[in-house]
């Protein structure tokens, strides 16, 4: 053979990429931090979040005002004399496995369709493409509502539904990103050497998808998360007396003007899981995407 | 005599363009209709300017696009209504850029062993060891196999391609410029190799290439195109000593440089590449065509031997031969 290989360039750090990025950091420490309270609620949380303690009720906690706090319970209590930790804490579960279910049923429907339209076109593309239009001529939060005034409200239908009202942008991005790589030639290589077309799509495809699908992925769920905490706010989401974070926002309204903190509390933890899932998103994408030419 | 390995009849391919979603859909002719030959162990060259339809003739041939006409034979068997496997032991490409060839999730190991994986054949083990016997013939070590292609040069990419084209033992390579996205230190030794494994597993190649040099060094035939059509074919000898097309000779004096004693060359090309949405009435190369009559603009030549093997689609093609 006329040519020996030069030597490999040193093998890129892989870790380094993903703990280059501060934002991806704290996000996946937070997350991280989130999950576990939320698996180990029961023996993390200091209370039972449905004990009602009627002489404990609406106490402050410490750092709002120290005279009326009680040092047990470290965030006050609501109006019902219910520990308000373990309710947050017993919260971000609900918060988590609406946010994954939802995303789970709206990203296999839209990437389903979003990959057959991009890759076979043509009338495919044509009825997905209406699919879409009309799936994005439904206001989401009011089709929500209908059905779930209409069903009654719960964890399973609140999933379902969202589940089929957020599809629409996991489809768009699927289809445009399985569009751009159909005509590369890898993927023609891959049908040359007589590959079937569901391989193509799952190992040749699917793979190089896997970056923008986690960045739609991510964002859906914080979209989800946050749909459910409207609808709990509204009334129409999950039922008390469950701890949903909008819940306990739409529980805590009455009281703003004397205990804002009542609201507050449940704000700020809705606001700090939908920014750690979107930031942990655009993490990984960053971190995963393929390298170009070198 | 035995019938050609392939054979490509009258193949044309059209596609329906539009421009937005309001335009009227439009027809785009990329190959107008194409017949060529390759005898078995041979190469067959075929150049042209970008856009003239190499690549579009390339897929059909490989059985990826099928022709609006006309049908492609491998081994006497039509292409287009092969099975995927049987179609893929019998043709593999080897592309352009080898930068989007490999799909970049992949380790070389894994691309070179996939045909194998899709044929179901051998063993992990098997197969790990008729991938090791590839990078061998390719020119890359055992280390190269667990390494991603972002981690390869270009030269180093195409030989991977090229192992993964060459590991199902086909007769027929179709290899789309398969150096013009290389550095030019590298272009020669992939040539090279491509001619050495050719000899070695007596392949045949259909070489697309825009470069007559290239060609020239590869090709034991040579086809020459111009917006769709072969204008001008036979072999590379005859061809590049004495072109019988106008559209030929302007592509040697493009990479050939005047020499003294050898007179002046042909005028480089006038104009640029016609639009193939609206190609030129007649032969479609006179409104570039220093030898240009009336007589070119209303009818097309035919592609008629100019001498024996030697055909020219061009009006004075017999008397370029004097
Ligand atoms: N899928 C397609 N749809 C529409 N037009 C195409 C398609 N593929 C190729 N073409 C057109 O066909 C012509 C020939 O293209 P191609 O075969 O790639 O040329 P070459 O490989 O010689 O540069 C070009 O004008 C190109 O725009
Ligand atoms: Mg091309």
């Amino acid at each position: 053979m006329s040519v020996t290989a030069p030597s490999l360039p040193a093998v890129r750090r892989r870790p380094g990429r993903w703990l280059g990025n501060p934002g991806f950091v704290v996000a996946a420490v937070v997350l991280g931090a989130i999950l576990l309270m939320a698996v180990l609620a029961p023996l993390v949380a200091p209370f039972d979040p449905y004990e009602q303690v009627l002489d404990r009720r609406m106490l402050p906690p410490g750092f709002v005002d120290a005279e009326r706090a009680s040092p047990a319970h470290l965030l006050g209590t609501d109006n019902l004399g219910r520990d308000y930790l373990s309710r947050l804490i017993y919260g971000a579960r609900i918060s988590l496995l609406i946010g994954f279910f939802t995303m789970l049923v709206s990203g296999v429907i839209g990437t389903v369709l979003g990959v057959a339209a991009g890759y076979f076109g043509g009338r495919v593309d044509a009825v997905v493409s209406f699919l879409v239009t009309t799936r994005l001529s439904l206001p989401v939060v009011m089709v929500a509502l209908a059905v779930v005034a209409v069903v009654g409200g719960s964890l399973q239908v609140v999933v379902l539904v969202l589940g089929l009202l957020l599809w629409d942008r996991f489809a768009v991005v699927m289809r445009s990103a399985t569009m751009q790589l159909r005509g590369l030639d890898y993927v023609l290589a891959a049908r040359a050497i007589g590959s079937s077309t569901p391989r193509i799509l799952l190992t040749e495809l699917l793979p190089n998808l896997a970056s923008s699908l986690v960045v739609v992925a991510s964002y859906e769920m914080a979209q989800a998360i946050l749909l459910e905490a409207a609808l709990s706010f509204l009334g129409l989401g999950v039922q008390p007396p469950l701890p949903s974070w909008g819940l306990m926002v739409a529980e805590a309204r009455e009281f703003m003007l004397f205990e804002p903190w009542m609201i507050v509390l449940p704000g700020i933890a809705i606001c700090v899981l939908v920014l750690a899932i979107n930031l942990l998103g655009d993490g990984i994408r960053d971190a995963t995407a393929p390298e170009g030419r070198a | 005599m035995t019938a050609p390995l392939l054979q490509i009849r009258d193949v044309v391919r059209r596609f329906g363009v539009r421009r937005g979603v309001f335009a009227p859909r439009r027809t785009l002719t990329a190959v107008a209709g194409v017949s060529l030959d390759l005898p078995r162990g041979e190469v067959l060259g075929l150049v042209g300017e970008s856009g003239c339809g190499k690549s579009t003739l390339a897929r059909i041939v490989l059985g990826l696009d099928k022709p609006t006409e006309g049908e492609v034979l491998i081994d006497g068997r039509p292409v287009a209504s092969l099975h995927r496997l049987e179609r893929s032991r019998l043709v593999q490409p080897v592309f352009q850029d080898p930068y989007s060839s490999l799909n970049p999730r992949r380790s070389v190991e894994a691309i070179i062993g996939q045909p194998l994986l899709v044929h179901g054949e051998g063993t992990p083990a098997e197969r790990r060891d008729r991938v090791a016997e590839m990078l061998g013939l390719v020119g890359l070590g055992p280390r190269h196999a667990a390494a991603y292609p972002s981690q390869l040069s270009g030269g180093q990419r195409q030989r991977v391609a090229i192992a993964r084209a060459l590991i199902l033992r086909p007769a027929l390579v179709v290899c789309d410029e398969p150096t013009s996205a290389l550095d030019v230190s590298v272009q020669a030794q992939i040539l090279n190799l491509l001619m050495e494994l050719r000899a070695r597993l007596g392949l045949s190649y259909l070489f697309i290439s825009h470069n007559l040099a290239v060609v020239q060094l590869v090709a034991s035939r040579v086809a020459v195109m111009y917006l769709g059509r072969v204008v001008e074919e036979g072999d590379p000898e005859t061809v590049l000593r004495t072109p019988a097309h106008p559209y030929t000779r302007a592509l040697l004096a493009s990479v050939l440089q005047p020499r003294p004693g050898r007179g002046l060359p042909d005028p480089q090309l006038a104009g640029s590449f016609p639009n193939p949405l609206e190609p030129p009435s007649g032969c479609a190369f006179h409104p570039r065509c220093p030898l240009a009559v009336p007589r070119c603009a209303a009818e097309r030549p035919g592609l008629d031997p100019a001498t024996g093997e030697h055909r020219a689609a061009c009006h004075f093609a017999a008397l370029a031969e004097t």
